[in-house]
């Protein structure tokens, strides 16, 4: 460990008073990156927060980080970040969720999660149950959808202008005056597998030989071909007459 | 505030930073909480009713504003703490006119206005005794930074969780004894003097060297080096279209911004974009305790809570 990030030290053998006191709600644990990261079931992490408030003087909630992996049946992962003053040791707990179950609030173990528990509704829209006061806390009145989720678009659905006509600020579909432009910053110089820009008019790479089809459709095939081949010839011609 | 990124990305690539970055960082991250401290202190002292002062210390702002020109270029949103460093080094020139500066004008302009505000009956009527925040609230609100100390606890990530050269640098963390506002603006007028302090200890003690990590996997080569070498271009070209890869991983990477924590949740999957990247900012949970601090009081207090809190809108809904 050689870098320079605030130094957390860690005291001997807490995890695994932390793990043994968490028990069955403890699903698993990771150490990486000299940071202790839990995950609890999501009915116990109420309980398991109140626990490690009380017992092991966690004082404060300082972050609820939501994040979103798609390809995940349990797609958000909800990261607390807590930090103890006298102890002075950080503790990350995560829990999963889809859209569809909700999580128990932790509002009544640390007041501070209200507005952080609506920052991941809002951006994610995590439903917490027993928050009281769910509402959206960063995007606008009346906005729609969740825009960190990943299938959320860069651009959004809407935009707003000041209309002079109706004198107020109206939304409006997106409309771009350029089509949205997805760079490929991984590797553009080692063999991209798609046409690059500018590169339509280059041949294309020929084609991987087609699997050996059964004898049966070998000669369909052959019967067909005379006809694809004659149709680029007619167009040819044609093609030329209207360039003169 | 770039602290806490570049310290999440150094984290993840567990890179080391050399002697002289760290201390460089450490300099203008004191620079700028003396910044933002006279923008806090300035506004709130104009909030309860009082000008001058606001006028004295903007000029010492503008000083900083004018020191973070000199060394990146950029008033503001500098961008020049970057992982591995900084991203270059700065004149001798700007190194001892902070030193001076620090020496004479800091301290006399500063103590000047303070000497206005600190004893003044009126200001201490609008903020004695106003929103009173006992140790357990701060704790369970999510205080930190000035706020948690104006209620006495002594928490300052500087000293409990060093970062790049705050292990090496002496200062004092100064306290508040009943929680009020009066507490919270003191704590951050002694804040200043304390980063003048630190400021100081980092121009004697920084070494030559060079400002940033020679991974050449992360940092670019400097513009000379790629004249003369095939594999410095090379890396200069990789690192200008691809950039980096982090590691997988995830880290929660907090600093003592001028206002309190400023953390940074980040989570790569191992290319060389952040998977997610969650700024904490420090307002969040500042404001969201106004409700509660400023129950009981009159309306025309909300203003001093306010000031005391060190609201900006831009960090807070970011």
């Amino acid at each position: 460990m050689v870098h320079n990030a605030p130094a957390i030290c860690h005291p001997d053998g807490l995890t695994q008073r932390i793990s043994k006191a968490l028990g069955k709600q403890l699903l698993s644990l990771r150490e990486a990156h000299d940071e202790v990261h839990f995950t609890v079931t999501r009915a116990s992490i109420a309980d398991v927060l109140t626990q490690l408030r009380d017992d092991f003087a966690y004082q404060q909630l300082m972050e609820i980080a939501g994040a979103d992996y798609p390809e995940r049946s349990e797609r958000f992962d909800i990261a607390y970040c807590l930090l103890s003053v006298t102890a002075n040791h950080r503790l990350t707990v995560h829990v999963t969720t889809d859209a569809d179950h909700a999580v128990p609030s932790v509002c009544a173990v640390y007041p501070s999660a209200g507005w952080l528990e609506r920052e991941v509704f809002d951006l994610y829209g995590v439903i917490f149950d027993g928050h009281g006061d769910l509402r959206r806390i960063l995007t606008d009145y009346g906005f729609a959808g969740h825009p960190l989720r990943k299938d959320f678009p860069l651009t959004g659905y809407v935009e707003l202008r000041y209309s002079e006509a109706e004198k107020r600020v109206v939304y409006e579909p997106v409309s771009l005056a350029q089509d949205f432009r997805s760079f490929d910053f991984m590797s553009p110089w080692e063999g991209a597998q798609y046409v690059l820009p500018g590169d339509e008019k280059a041949p294309a790479p020929p084609a991987p030989p087609p699997p050996p089809a059964p004898p049966a459709v070998e000669k369909a095939v052959k019967a067909a071909k005379p006809k694809s081949a004659a149709k680029p010839k007619a167009a040819k011609p044609a093609a030329k007459k209207t360039k003169g | 505030m770039e602290h806490s990124y570049v310290l999440a990305v150094e984290k993840l690539l567990d890179l080391e930073v050399p002697l002289r970055a760290q201390y460089l960082r450490v300099l203008f991250a004191e620079l700028t909480r003396i910044c933002n401290h006279m923008l806090n202190i300035g506004a709130h002292v104009m909030d309860v009713g009082a000008m001058t002062p606001n006028l004295w210390v903007f000029e010492l702002r503008e000083d900083c504003l004018n020191f973070f020109e000199r060394a990146s270029g950029a008033r503001m949103h500098s961008a020049w703490f970057r992982p591995g460093g900084v991203h270059q080094d700065v004149p001798l020139k700007l190194l001892t006119d902070i030193g001076e500066w620090c020496e004479t004008r800091l301290p006399k302009l500063f103590g000047d206005a303070m000497s206005l505000v600190v004893d003044n009956r009126i200001f201490k009527q609008r903020n004695v005794d106003i929103a009173t925040v006992s140790k357990a609230d701060a704790l369970a609100w999510g205080f930190s930074g000035p706020m948690i100390r104006g209620s006495g606890i002594a928490w300052d990530l500087r000293k409990s969780q060093p970062y790049d050269a705050y292990a090496r640098v002496d200062f004092d963390v100064p306290v508040g004894t009943r929680g009020d506002c009066y507490d919270r603006f003191m704590v951050r007028v002694e804040e200043v003097y304390q980063s003048a302090r630190i400021i100081k200890q980092c121009l004697n003690d920084m070494p030559e060297g060079p400002v940033a990590s020679l991974d050449r996997k992360v940092v670019p080569p400097k513009r000379g080096e790629m004249k003369m070498s095939m594999e410095a271009l090379i890396h200069h070209f990789k690192l200008y279209t691809e950039g980096f890869h982090v590691p997988a991983g995830e880290v929660y990477v907090a600093t003592e911004s001028p206002k309190g924590e400023f953390g940074v949740y980040l989570v790569s999957d191992g290319s060389n974009k952040p998977y997610r990247c969650k700024i904490r900012p420090t307002a969040f949970s500042h404001l969201q305790a106004m409700d509660f601090m400023a129950k009981g009081h009159m309306l025309a207090d909300v203003t001093a809570i306010l000031g005391a809190m060190d609201i900006v809108f831009g960090e807070c809904d970011r």
